[in-house]
């Protein structure tokens, strides 16, 4: 018996072995291409920082990739320039300290975090490593010297997915998986930017939101995205990472809007469009200005004519008219005519003066008022549109 | 009255992948071994079971590899504890860890051979594993949709734990298994084989638990492949063993009522309950159960004697 414990331990002890040579083998990363205007410094290494593995396709961390894989093909950086630190929990301040300090030793001069909770351990490391620049996305913190933060209205998107549910439903009930609740201003701008665009086309229907409190969760997304279904919803929008709700719509034979890719090839027959963004747009510019020196700490919060916001295309899924109607709204965002948060709205098409109510009747922005503030907008949106049921 | 029924359907279909894992459980621990690879287990079984399905489209041997995968891994845990006589609760938890990391990365590979998309099954096999109400029955008012209106799998599952029932209780090949698990050394000594006994029942319970993971990633998210489709269900099954008293009967309740649990949040929004504390409720519960069962210090509610403990003819 004894021997054969011994001859089974070794066994088991090969098979590890192997399947540890195995996994090394595979490398996500793609060969860049050759051709670029920029002279490439070979030294210069980019850090980045993900909340997860951007293999999982279609979610959060996927859309900050593909981002990093076009700043790459935009300035030519060889993928030894670039460091990726993939499933770094952003809850974990250990873990998170561990993965920046591994892409200081690895020599990188600038360091992308792309989750929320990166913030504080990145401005701490900022102050410990002047030499370093720190960019953040998503939160609001930076320093005087080597760190900035990187963000984008997408709200203008979801104002104009918006426009698609509210022309698509017919119960004139509308769901929306928020990963967050009321206190976090960006889901809760996003909703109401989203609720804004409905009512544009549809005043009397009404959104009703579900909250997951999880950015990540098919289990829980599959679920809320359910009980909105049951309620009667007959468009599912969302605010979280997975493709749940949009297969779930797909299910029930009603439809849906997704977010951060096209999620159509996901729910062929039931998406209708998704806000999305293009962080290469970001990357490629924060990018060339460090490798040049030229690097500032000034904030960057995109938008629609940066290219960083934007929308997938619309599916053949949408209402007749949903075209026109996105294209008419989208010009005035673009010219700066309509900026969402602010006294104005667009009713029959055009844009009047109305009241910017929250769903308890209070007025955020008197009719013809002045826009939110950019602080207000990222940190302070706390109350939901008066068409929202939540 | 809709509001109740698509909430108790909505339990229904939330419970039902516990009820495969704390039926497999039962199986397990019934013979003596507490498998805390449970975890493990379901995700080896959501991952062969799909790959199954995406590259056959059959959902038999889809099914079959799903087994087959659970069964797998509780075979690793079956020879570390029985044969080599590893530490239950460590080799459990190696296998919760090995099937979650295994089915992970595999998983991203498959979503990377995918072009970097999702993968989904095939609209035949989706179809097929689709809620779709019994002819006739399915059209009662109310009980038709609570009861007869789900996919295939649910029932499945709900026939797997009532057979799990009638075996451990009504066959001799059941007692023969109880025996195991409550006196391994008294069984061995009235003639039964007990590394036999422990392996079979080992593995069974392991391709029970496989199945509930192929619930998760065949039918219940529309046939297409989430990372993180399991996501502690696992864990939950386990606490379900302790509550339904190691009786598979009494688990399907017990399922109806953890499925409640996880959707009761989303559909009754007057209760204004904070997320948190819906999360925490199996455990509570678990816990409450748990002390009650010690203070009534009842034979048939506890777990078998024997569980945990190796068997070793030789330290008799």
């Amino acid at each position: 018996m004894k021997k054969h414990t011994k001859l089974l331990a070794a066994l088991l002890a090969l098979t590890l072995v192997f399947a540890f040579t195995a996994c090394s083998k595979t490398e996500t990363g793609t060969e860049t291409g050759t051709g670029s205007e920029t002279a490439v410094d070979p030294n210069f290494k980019v850090g980045v920082i993900h909340i997860s593995d951007p293999a999982e396709g279609a979610g959060y961390t996927y859309a900050h990739d593909q981002g990093i894989v076009a700043m790459q093909e935009a300035l030519g950086l060889s993928d030894e320039q670039v460091v990726r630190k993939i499933n770094i929990d952003d809850t974990d301040v250990q873990a998170t300290k561990i993965a920046i300090e591994e892409c200081i030793d690895e020599g990188c001069s600038l360091i992308f975090g792309t989750s929320f909770n990166y913030m504080n351990t990145m401005e701490e490391m900022a102050a410990q490593y002047p030499d370093v620049i720190f960019s953040h996305g998503t939160g609001y913190k930076s320093n005087d010297s080597n760190m900035n933060n990187y963000f984008g209205r997408i709200y203008q998107a979801r104002y104009l997915t918006g426009i698609a549910a509210g022309l698509k439903t017919q119960s004139g009930k509308i769901g929306y998986v928020a990963a967050m609740g009321i206190d976090n201003a960006e889901v809760t701008g996003g909703i109401n930017a989203f609720a804004m665009g409905v009512a544009s086309v549809n005043p009397d229907a009404k959104i009703y939101v579900e909250v997951t409190n999880s950015w990540f969760s098919p289990d829980l997304e599959k679920k809320a995205a359910e009980a909105l279904l049951d309620k009667g919803c007959d468009v599912l929008a969302q605010h979280c990472d997975t493709t749940a709700p949009q297969v779930a719509a797909e299910e029930r034979g009603v439809w849906g809007v997704g977010y951060n890719s096209d999620m159509t090839k996901d729910a062929p027959k039931a998406h209708l469009v998704a806000p999305v963004w293009n962080w290469g747009v970001y990357y490629t510019k924060a990018t060339k200005a460090a490798m040049e020196g030229n690097w500032t700490n000034e904030n960057y919060f995109g938008d629609m004519n940066d290219g960083l916001i934007d929308l997938s295309p619309l599916s053949e899924n949408c209402a007749e008219g949903t075209q026109e109607a996105i294209e008419a709204a989208k010009a005035m965002i673009l010219s700066g005519e309509y900026k969402v948060f602010e006294g104005k709205a667009i009713v029959d098409g055009e844009l009047v003066d109305k009241d910017l109510k929250d769903n308890k009747g209070n007025v955020i922005v008197p009719a013809g008022g002045e826009v939110l503030d950019d602080a207000t907008i990222t940190g302070a949106i706390n109350w939901y549109y008066e068409s929202v049921v939540a | 009255m809709n509001g109740i029924i698509n909430l108790l359907t909505a339990a229904i279909r939330a419970g039902i992948p516990l009820l495969f894992g704390t039926t497999g459980e039962i199986i397990t621990e019934k013979s003596g071994n507490m498998n805390l690879g449970v975890e493990g287990m379901m995700w080896l079984g959501a991952f062969f079971g799909f790959y199954a399905g995406l590259h056959t489209d059959s959902l038999i041997l889809a099914l079959l590899c799903a087994f087959a995968a659970g069964l797998g891994g509780a075979l690793i845990y079956a020879v570390l504890t029985v044969s080599l006589r590893a530490n239950q609760t460590v080799a459990g938890l190696a296998l919760t860890i090995f099937g979650t990391a295994f089915a992970n990365f595999f998983g991203l590979r498959m979503i990377a051979d995918n072009g970097g998309f999702l993968p989904k099954l095939s609209p035949r096999l989706t179809g097929i594993l689709a809620d779709k109400p019994i002819p006739l029955l399915g059209k009662i008012p109310y009980i038709g949709k609570l009861l007869f209106s789900h996919n295939i799998l649910v029932y499945l599952g709900i026939g797997i734990a009532v057979l799990a029932f009638l075996y451990m209780n009504k066959t001799r090949a059941g007692l023969r298994m109880r025996a195991v698990g409550e006196a391994p050394a008294t069984a061995d000594a009235a003639g039964i084989n007990v590394t036999l006994t422990k392996y079979i029942h080992i593995l069974l319970g392991g391709g029970v638990c496989g199945l509930g993971g192929a619930y998760l990633s065949l039918a219940f998210f529309g046939g297409q492949w989430q990372n993180a489709c399991v996501d502690g269900q696992g864990w939950i099954a386990v606490a379900l063993v302790i509550f339904a008293n190691w009786n598979p009967v009494k688990a399907i309740l017990g399922t109806l009522l953890f499925g409640m649990f996880e959707v009761i949040r989303f559909r009754v929004d007057w209760l204004n309950i904070p997320p948190a504390f819906c999360d925490m409720l199996p455990y509570v519960i678990t816990t409450l159960i748990l002390v009650i069962a010690s203070i009534r210090r009842s034979r048939e509610r506890r777990q078998p004697q024997g569980c945990g403990n190796n068997y070793f003819r030789e330290d008799r």
